[in-house]
């Protein structure tokens, strides 16, 4: 593989640029593979990437129906975090936030990683006191966390409505100095240009469509591209997981909902970091261009649709118009939805199943790009050693009957109130 | 914009509506025994089908009845709609 750096970047100068290597391949699906993974979205690159770097797993192929980077991975608003205060939670986005820090370095391809921040606000007493014991735990789990007060904000985003008659009078907020953001496209390209050059299979336009499973045991995937052999297969199909489990029988805690984003025109920076209003149901941040990229609540009905509709913009909206009075002129140039994988309590599952040789990965929510590298590393250990890891030992199938959930939010089972 | 006819007001637009979820879900019998599977199936466990769903809305900026929608999770296109103690007609 072709290294990425300054001097192959002069070199290629001097042709025009016209004799670069393909970043990766576009092989025909071979007759059976050790590992079968379902998905090309981050998730299913980084678990293949991990398979054959940290396990020497390389006669794997990642199935793809549409293209690499297509679904959520490219659809998402890029926010990077460990701010967690359950310890299963903190303890694997800290393992993910630490993997964020050399992930450049490691795939020799620019992820454009930006611990610019994150600010989620608050505005009131009890909220100031919960966001204090947030950072607490944060900070025992050995995760950065800063409480901000209501001047310290003042000099970070002057621009925000500070007035104290307000709905939502801004009392102060809890920082994540690490968490920031990445390029999407740059972790789905990376991964997917890295597990190539290891062996990995990236077969495009190849939708799976059922699976032979023998004596509880799995044999091989049908595809639109034929039927393919293989002793274990990995499902990283994020909102489309419903759909392969009922392909085996498996009934799960996931239901199908659509978020929605939006950017602006592009605009001199304004925003140096993450900004979360929850109260408003709004976030934002500015991306490298100059738009600002903002998001908030899902649609709140099931949906299979990757586009969304106008109620919900025009709501979020409303809300970072209350935070933000001066983005009222800002030109709107894009909106887009993705379907997420929501699972009953707001957090993922990574296990293996009742099928001997399917392992699932799914339950992502609105957070799972952050989880890239990470739910690739312990998917991975999972699929090759038959195993979990000790990282996903809390996210199993198991506690929606032993109790053992991980209720972050604690909303309960109504996915579309979270 | 959905615009979902209320079985007691008429077609409204989404915006007076709240969303309950799936409505084929029952709670297990009350005074029976209820073996844990059936309770976490109540609790945790969705059809969730890409295509047709029979779901809960509220009319909560209206009349404030709940009643039950058959939508199509992929078109948004919506089929019919009834009160709690009727069936669909499509
Ligand atoms: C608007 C929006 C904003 C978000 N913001 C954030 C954020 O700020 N921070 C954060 O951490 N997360 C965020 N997320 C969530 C995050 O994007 C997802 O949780 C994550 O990308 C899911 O994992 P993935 O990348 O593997 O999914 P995907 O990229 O969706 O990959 C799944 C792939 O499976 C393929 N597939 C499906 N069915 C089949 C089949 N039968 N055969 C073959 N292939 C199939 C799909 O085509 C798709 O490419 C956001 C999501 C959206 C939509
Ligand atoms: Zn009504």
């Amino acid at each position: 593989m072709q290294k990425y750096s300054v001097f192959s970047l002069v070199k290629n100068a001097f042709t025009n640029h016209e004799n670069w290597e393909v970043a990766w391949k576009d092989p025909e699906p071979k007759k059976e593979y050790d590992v079968i993974i379902v998905g090309g979205g981050g998730h299913g690159l980084a678990t293949a990437y991990y398979l054959a770097k940290e396990h020497g797993i390389t006669n794997v192929a990642i199935l793809e129906k549409g293209w690499i980077g297509g679904g959520n991975v490219g659809r998402n608003t890029t926010i990077l975090r460990s701010n967690y205060m359950f310890d299963s939670n903190a303890h694997f986005y800290e393992f993910g936030m630490k993997l964020w820090e050399t992930l450049s370095q490691e795939l020799n391809y620019n992820v454009m990683y930006s611990p610019r921040g994150i600010i989620n606000l608050a505005h009131s007493d009890a909220q100031m006191n919960a966001y204090a014991r947030r950072g607490n735990s944060m900070r025992l789990n050995g995760i950065d966390a800063i409480l901000l007060g209501r001047d310290d904000l003042k000099k970070i985003i002057p621009f925000a409505d500070f007035s104290e008659t307000c709905r939502f009078p801004i009392h102060g907020g809890l920082m994540q100095p690490r968490g920031g953001t990445a390029r999407h496209d740059a972790v789905a390209w990376g991964y997917a240009r890295q597990a190539d050059s290891m062996g990995v299979d990236i077969i495009q336009n190849c939708e799976v469509t059922g699976f032979d499973v023998n004596n509880g045991k799995i044999e091989g995937v049908q595809t639109s591209r034929g039927n393919i052999k293989t002793k274990k297969v990995g499902l990283c199909v994020a909102g489309s997981t419903t759909l392969l489990a009922d392909m085996l029988n498996m009934r799960l805690p996931i239901e199908a909902h659509v978020l929605q984003a939006c950017v602006s025109e592009p605009v001199k920076p304004l925003l140096h970091n993450v900004v979360t209003f929850g109260a408003g149901h709004f976030y934002c941040s500015q991306s490298d261009k100059g738009e600002m990229v903002m998001g908030g609540d899902l649609d709140g009905y099931n949906s299979y649709a990757q586009r969304g509709n106008m109620p919900m913009i025009q709501h979020v909206l409303t809300g970072g118009l209350a935070v933000f009075p001066n983005f009222s002129r800002l030109k709107m140039l894009r909106t887009w939805g993705g379907i997420m994988d929501m699972s009953m309590d707001g957090s993922p599952i990574i296990d293996k199943t009742h099928i001997e040789g399917v392992y699932l990965n799914c339950g992502w929510c609105y957070g799972g790009f952050k989880a890239t590298p990470s739910s690739g590393f312990v998917f991975a250990h999972t699929i090759a050693q038959d195993q979990v890891h000790e990282l996903n030992s809390d996210f199993n199938l198991e506690r929606f009957h032993t109790g053992k959930i991980i209720d972050e939010k604690g909303v309960g089972p109504k996915p579309w109130i979270g | 914009m959905l615009e979902i006819k209320c079985p007691y007001c008429g077609k409204r637009s989404q915006n007076e509506f709240s969303y309950g979820g799936d409505a084929t879900i029952k709670r297990p019998q009350l005074g029976e025994e209820i073996s844990t599977e059936d309770w976490d199936n109540f609790v945790y466990y969705r059809d969730n089908p890409r295509g047709k769903h029979s779901e809960l809305w509220h009319h909560v900026s209206g009349c404030r009845q709940w009643f039950k929608v058959s939508r199509d999770t992929a078109t948004h296109e919506i089929f019919d709609t009834c009160k709690m103690n009727e069936d669909f007609n499509v």
